[in-house]
């Protein structure tokens, strides 16, 4: 099992309707965020393309955070989400300066924290929080070993790329272009 | 034109814009590691050499102040957590792919063999000195028979204690500054001049102001070697790395670093050594303080400038 997402970069709004979903569903402290949207300019008016990204933790298989974590902490569980266990966690902040995505934050009560996939929604099946609210329709979740899944067909029939690839930590969050 | 916004309103503490979870801690006991490694480093050298009574700073004296540095190095550690009364959970694993899992366990060692070492010279030190406990002057007799084995013990961890300050940067790979192989060795080289800039200020005796005085000008002139060797791989790699490089060639931390690291921190403390060493007379506290103060700026302008590098997208 292998879980994955796909953010349509032509379907995205960035209403940030995923970003607030998530905030409620986890209890995220006020300041902080486990997911964002990204807005890239290239060019000028008239010639301007703009991409919009839904971003959160790319659930590395190539780990950079679980490598440096001096607790183990951070940990890889069943289906590659990458997790933490906040009473091994020291706030040491070495995965913090680990992650080239800049996708976790310290938490006020001293750990460190990040995007779960809600985990706790998926076990039960149900659609990460950002995934069930988005409006567009924009992200898609699911099993990436299994070619029905709405993850595979997102990415069967299109050109998709991944952030960072040059930092070699085989993100699994895939943008579709 | 190409512009890259957050536009959800993401505004993290210590992580937007620019990352900054590491404050002054980190770079404090970076510097406090490498300065104990250094002088426990040279101080099991001499011993195994057989070089007691020549070289006494180096070998008792200097080393009284490792256990200090250590633990005021690990107070600073304890500080730059965020979740402290877990911190014990440090000593449950040891997950060797961790370069803070594996140095932590190193000062775990290193820290109590420095005490040791330092009081087996109480004795010596105050005349008269009585641990008032038999099993204590049994230990005390036991390590000061086996000086040379405690000695190569130390040797070792110190060596690994001043790499580990490096490796603890350049095992990051999303901060292009730090992702670099040199980086373990140039800490260990800049901690042990450090610990010999130290050594030389505390030693009254002349011959052995002089030995450090040459191990000194050889360190820095391999630390500058490996500096230039750094900013030359940077050069040499990709668009991140050269950006990293260019916040010494020009960026931001120009100034600091050329000014304060390279003039003043090695190329003239290294100017004075090399007059004394030709007859002049030179009060050896100028380039001690220095070397110690160049090192100490070192450590905080890499630790700030490596968390300002990062990936783009």
């Amino acid at each position: 099992m292998r879980y994955a997402m796909a953010v349509d970069t032509k379907k995205c709004v960035g209403c940030s309707d995923c970003v607030v979903a998530c905030q409620t569903e986890n209890n995220v402290p006020i300041g902080f965020c486990r997911d964002w949207i990204t807005e890239t300019v290239d060019g000028s008016y008239p010639n301007v393309e703009i991409e919009l990204r839904s971003e959160r933790c790319n659930h590395c298989e190539n780990a950079p955070c679980v490598r440096c974590c001096p607790t183990g902490a951070s940990h890889i569980v069943d289906g590659g989400v990458v997790l933490v266990t906040h009473d091994e966690c020291i706030g040491c902040g070495a995965c913090i300066q680990s992650c080239p995505y800049d996708a976790r934050y310290s938490h006020p009560d001293g750990y460190v924290d990040k995007c779960t996939f809600c985990m706790h929604r998926v076990e039960k099946g149900q659609l990460p929080a950002c995934v069930a609210v988005c409006p567009t329709k924009c992200l898609y979740f699911g099993d990436l070993d299994d070619p029905n899944s709405d993850v595979s067909n997102a990415l069967r029939n299109r050109k998709y790329k991944v952030l960072a690839d040059e930092a070699g930590t085989n993100p699994q969050i895939y943008y579709l272009i | 034109m190409n512009e890259e916004l957050f536009i959800s309103g993401r505004n993290i503490p210590n992580i937007d814009p620019y990352l900054n979870i590491w404050h002054w801690q980190i770079p404090i006991y970076l510097f406090l590691g490498g300065l104990a490694a250094g002088i426990l480093f040279f101080a099991g050298l001499f011993t195994v050499m057989g070089k007691e009574k020549e070289m006494e700073t180096t070998v008792k004296w200097a080393t009284f102040l490792v256990p200090v540095a250590l633990v005021l190095g690990l107070i600073a550690l304890f500080l730059d957590l965020k979740h402290q009364l877990y911190f014990w959970r440090l000593y449950t694993v040891i997950r060797l792919q961790s370069p803070m899992s594996w140095g932590a366990w190193t000062l775990m060692i290193i820290t109590p063999v420095s005490l040791i070492w330092a009081a087996a010279y109480m004795k010596e030190l105050w005349p008269g000195w009585n641990w008032k406990m038999k099993i204590l002057d049994d230990f005390d007799a036991w390590v000061n028979k086996n000086r040379k084995y405690v000695a190569w013990v130390m040797m070792f961890y110190a060596v690994i204690l001043g790499i580990y300050t490096g490796i603890l940067l350049s095992a990051f790979n999303a901060r292009p500054l730090w992702n670099n192989s040199i980086l373990g060795p140039l800490f260990l080289v800049s901690g042990m001049s450090t610990g010999a800039a130290t050594i030389m200020w505390m030693s009254k005796s002349h011959y052995e102001r002089k030995v450090m005085g040459r191990i000194d000008l050889l360190l820095i002139t391999i630390e500058l070697f490996l500096i230039t060797h750094m900013i030359m791989g940077f050069l040499a790699g990709p668009s991140v790395q050269l950006e990293a490089a260019n916040l010494f060639l020009g960026g931001q931390f120009t100034v600091s670093f050329w000014v304060f690291v390279i003039i003043l921190g090695l190329l003239f403390p290294a100017a004075l050594e090399v007059l004394e060493l030709a007859g002049y007379k030179v009060p050896v506290a100028v380039p001690a303080f220095l070397i110690l103060l160049g090192g100490l700026i070192f450590r905080f302008i890499m630790v700030e400038a490596g968390q300002i590098t990062r990936y783009l997208y």
